[in-house]
């Protein structure tokens, strides 16, 4: 997996002056595993991109205790709850493997499409990609297709 | 010659639990062994008295032996499985297509639950001759870490091969993937053009990973899939595992995915 967020399939709808745009708004981060990145209900301030490793999004459920709901991997893109308010978290956050993460500067990219709507178009359908794409495969789960048949 | 309508009789020499309800059962001829088989083909397999069913060849030991990993889902597979060491069975075969990697630059390997087991062969064969291949992923969907099979040849595998593992439903301790496996192959470095993918596991997880993999650049006819149907002969004569034009135990069960869409788009074929 490469490490140049501006590469990444998750981007390639964009123009390059864009990606770079988002690449050059990006932190690296390394974290073990155990990091615990947000909990439910906290303000969404950040966006990640999962170069390696795996984390977690996770609920607490009475009885169960933490339950994974989703597991984000590399090329994948972490936390969309800073894109619409109240702007909260909906799920929990752990690290799993240990993860090097592109956190993204949230606030510079909304600043930079609203200035530029082309750009926030272009980034808009960027994540709506990624979250139909998310529905689509949760959808896929609901199935239960490797279920013993009955 | 062997009469493919005889079943030949195997005795079984080694069964390994790989989850709660799959075995991998090692078969040695009692006899003259069976004619070679290669990877994606399938034999006929008899728990005498219950019944006979398809099952693909799960390694190709090369020694005679027939390698068959069975889920334990109907009265007969459930007899395969719960066969112990010393448990005389029949088999019938090859029968069948086969997956066909060669010719590849990169090789996809997408395997659904028990549908890994047609595609151990291929990933063994991939290892032994790896050096055919610039890149070899495999993206493993399974419903829970404790269904995943071959456990213990991950790790090999790892080394070796890109592997993505990713489960329905997580559990503690697993640290890998919770998702669907068109998740990663949504997102997978790709050189879509010069990739060749093999599918299998249940009939929508393969339709939908295909689609995936074509909006990702993939040739539909680089993309090949296994169907099942009611296989029962084997020799294309009784006609139960018909699907439209093709008569899955002589046409399939590996087949193209273009030839395989139509096909999925009927609701009731």
């Amino acid at each position: 997996m490469t490490t140049d967020i501006a590469h990444l399939e998750l981007f390639r709808t964009l123009e390059p002056a864009h990606r770079e745009l988002i690449a050059a708004s990006a932190v690296h981060e390394n974290h073990p595993a155990g990091t615990r990145l947000f909990d439910e209900g906290q303000t969404a301030e950040h966006s990640w991109v999962v170069l390696s490793g795996c984390v977690a999004l996770d609920a607490t459920v009475p009885g169960r205790g933490t339950v994974t709901i989703q597991g984000i991997g590399p090329g994948e893109l972490l936390g969309l709850s800073w894109l619409v308010p109240p702007y909260k978290w909906h799920f929990g956050a752990t690290v799993v493997a240990p993860a090097h993460l592109a956190r993204l500067d949230v606030a510079r990219l909304r600043t930079a499409a609203q200035e530029d709507p082309a750009f926030g178009y272009r980034l808009s359908l960027v994540l709506a990609d990624a979250l139909l794409h998310r529905l689509q495969s949760t959808r896929y789960r609901l199935l239960d297709l490797y279920r013993t048949p009955s | 010659m062997t009469d493919p309508w005889l079943p030949v009789a195997h005795r079984v020499v080694r069964r390994v639990e790989e989850t709660a309800d799959t075995a991998t059962l090692r078969l040695r001829p009692v006899h003259d062994p069976l004619p070679p088989f290669r990877p994606g083909q399938f034999a006929m397999l008899y728990a005498h008295g219950v019944g006979e069913v398809p099952i693909s060849v799960s390694a190709i030991p090369g020694s005679g032996d027939l390698v068959h990993t069975v889920r334990a889902v109907g009265a007969v597979s459930r007899a395969l499985h719960g066969a112990e060491p010393g448990t005389v069975l029949g088999a019938r075969g090859p029968f069948g297509t086969t997956w066909e990697p060669h010719g590849t630059e990169d090789l996809l390997v997408v395997a659904g639950g028990i549908g890994l087991a047609p595609l151990r062969p291929v990933l063994r064969h991939a290892l032994a001759h790896r050096d055919r291949y610039r890149r070899v992923v495999l993206v493993v969907g399974a419903r829970t870490p404790a269904d995943l099979c071959y456990r213990d040849e991950f790790d090999r595998w790892a080394a070796e091969l890109e592997v993505v593992t990713t489960v329905d439903h997580g559990a503690p301790g697993w640290t890998g993937r919770v998702g669907f496996v068109t998740e990663p192959l949504a997102v997978l470095p790709l050189d879509a053009p010069h990739t060749t993918a093999l599918l299998c596991g249940p009939e929508p997880m393969m339709r939908f990973s295909a689609r995936t993999l074509i909006t990702r650049g993939v040739p539909p006819d680089r993309i090949q899939v296994s169907l099942e149907r009611n296989m029962q002969c084997g020799t294309g004569r009784c006609g139960h595992c018909q699907l439209g034009p093709l008569l899955l135990c002589r046409d399939g069960p590996v087949v193209a995915y273009p030839v395989a869409e139509e096909l999925f788009a009927v609701k009731e074929l």
